[in-house]
């Protein structure tokens, strides 16, 4: 099975029912078990998409992994690369220091803050080893949906 | 094709992978006048602070110079080029080029002061100096230094020596800190963090003279008004300018930086600069920002090697953690005459604060201090320059977001542009 490679937004599907962040939540966790993630292994980790919500409208919103990251470039230890297979853009923790010149220059504003051990840049990596990315996966109405990179 | 590169860091780095992009033969020599294979000058505020070792310095790994097969020059220093010939001095020793990158970085700027020529006195902008002053400090068992200079270097260097135990007076000829990003009431905040820190504050003076030990061991910095402060090190921080020296005197256009047009070219066909050393022809912006100066590496890079690529300008901008306060400034922050105007939320308890600045409706400027969450969509609006009349009352709320944004302006960002991954 190819990798899905392009996450649309819908925000016309979507109700602000915030499962995505749930199960991104989840997915990012250590024991990957909804329960135990959520009732005692104590902080829950950020989650890496964003749920936006204004009256009726309603989006979830996770790194765009441009094409010309501009996270990229303002990145001063080298933590922000590019997979060189996916082209995914993803922050390699170990490296980071937490001086959120990514933060800065996000427009998506989707790179977040994570101070709860080491400071490091929070952002979506597009759920690296599965197939489908666990916000797309759970969306129980389709609105962030894979499309395969032409 | 043969490519030289002067200098190892932010914007050399760039320019070999663009190079690489499009060109896998061309021969590429890189020229370091630094002993270290590469490393991220901005880390080694976090070195001298022992909050990373030194394995976290480099910025690309040891096998990039194999992978993109470099010819790595190291503790070299370019002395003079010659035009003519198209060869790069290292000495005696001559380098050809077909097409070069002078992307030298800046130089600290050491201001006359009486008697500087004495042990214990630092500037801080490279690996080199950070070694220096931690072994000096370990060396002299030092405990109370002074730092010239309230910007940016000055800041992170203080923070770094704070972590040491060392007692540091900081030293700033204007009336604040960081004077020329932030605002009073922004500068007023990071300045009761690093009082709460044990640092003292002297604003609106200046260090005249060094006095020194017998061994010529810094021991005390006189300022303007006859003041003594004791210390056993100094940091000079006052800023950092283009390092031109390598041009000087050479048919060469410089300004205050080496002169280049939106190509990254000087006026001299095939020869490039990039980075803090080079200066905008025209609109003589000189940004000596890590961001600026990829980019610039970048562009440059490409067009060496023969992709038309233009730079179209940069964006003054810092983030910057100080005492644990994130703070984030992006364009005008401090704006000069009228029809502008300020948007502010500020909670002194809590040491947030947001300002942000319009003109004719586009926002132009932000600080954030204390809460830099999103910060990135007010800095893409303002290079997109995005009319933010209509929205104005949602950008100081603490549910900003995407969602705030006219749906046109939203749906173009999210849907249409650099989805594909």
């Amino acid at each position: 099975m190819k990798k899905p490679n392009r996450i649309l937004i819908r925000e016309e599907y979507c109700m602000g029912c915030r499962i995505c962040e749930v199960h991104c939540v989840v997915q990012h966790s250590k024991s990957k078990d909804i329960i135990k993630v959520y009732k005692g292994e104590g902080a829950k980790p950020l989650p890496r998409v964003i749920v936006e919500e204004k009256g009726h409208i309603s989006f979830a919103l996770q790194c765009r992994h441009c094409e010309d990251a501009p996270c990229l470039e303002a990145c001063i230890t080298g933590a922000m690369y590019k997979d060189k297979k996916t082209g995914a853009v993803l922050c390699d923790e170990e490296k980071c220091v937490g001086c959120w010149m990514c933060i800065m220059v996000c427009p998506f504003g989707v790179i977040l803050r994570d101070v709860s051990g080491k400071k490091v840049a929070s952002k979506c990596d597009l759920c690296i080893g599965e197939e489908i990315p666990a916000c797309v996966k759970n969306c129980p109405n389709g609105a962030i949906v894979c499309q395969e990179n032409k | 094709m043969r490519y030289v590169i002067i200098g190892n860091s932010a914007s050399g780095i760039a320019a070999i992978e663009a190079i690489r992009e499009c060109d896998k033969q061309g021969r590429i020599t890189v020229i370091s006048d630094e002993s270290y294979f590469n490393y991220s000058r901005p880390l080694i505020s976090y070195l001298l602070g022992k909050k990373i070792n030194r394995e976290a310095l480099p910025y690309r790994s040891k096998e990039f110079y194999k992978q993109n097969r470099i010819d790595l020059l190291l503790n070299k220093k370019a002395t003079g080029l010659d035009l003519r010939n198209k060869d790069v001095l290292i000495g005696k020793e001559r380098i050809k080029f077909d097409k070069l990158l002078i992307a030298v970085g800046g130089t600290p700027f050491i201001p006359k002061i009486k008697n500087s020529n004495i042990n214990g006195v630092f500037t801080f902008t490279k690996l080199a100096d950070a070694e220096r002053i931690e072994k000096y400090v370990k060396a002299n068992k030092a405990k109370q230094a002074v730092a010239i200079g309230g910007g940016l270097i000055g800041l992170k260097a203080t923070e770094g020596l704070v972590e040491l135990g060392i007692k540091v007076t900081i030293v700033e000829l204007a009336d604040r800190i960081l004077s020329s990003t932030f605002d009073k009431k922004a500068s007023g905040i990071i300045e009761h963090a690093l009082e709460k820190i044990g640092c003292k504050l002297i604003t609106s003076n200046t260090v005249e003279k060094f006095t020194n030990s017998q061994s010529h061991k810094v021991t005390a910095v006189i300022l303007k008004d006859k003041k003594e402060i004791k210390c056993d090190l100094v940091i000079v921080a006052i800023g950092v300018r283009p390092n031109i020296e390598l041009v000087r005197n050479m048919p060469i256009e410089t300004n205050k930086g080496i002169i280049v047009d939106n190509s990254m070219q000087t006026n001299i066909k095939d020869i490039y600069a990039a980075g803090d050393c080079c200066e905008l022809k025209d609109k003589n912006e000189l940004i000596a920002i890590w961001p600026v100066a990829v980019r610039q590496g970048k562009i440059a890079g490409y067009n060496m090697a023969g992709i038309k690529k233009e730079y179209s300008g940069g964006l003054v901008m810092n983030s910057v953690e100080l005492c644990g306060i994130p703070t984030i400034s992006v364009g005008q922050t401090n704006p000069k005459g009228n029809g502008f105007k300020i948007l502010e939320y500020f909670n002194k308890e809590k040491s947030i604060y947001k300002k942000i600045v319009l003109q004719n409706g586009r926002i132009v400027g932000v600080i954030l201090v204390g809460d830099i969450e999103r910060a990135g969509i007010y800095t893409g609006l303002i290079k997109d320059r995005v009319n933010a009349e209509s929205f104005k009352e949602c950008l100081l709320r603490e549910d900003f977001g995407l969602i705030s944004l006219p749906s046109d302006y939203r749906k173009h960002l999210v849907q249409e542009v650099s989805v594909i991954i």
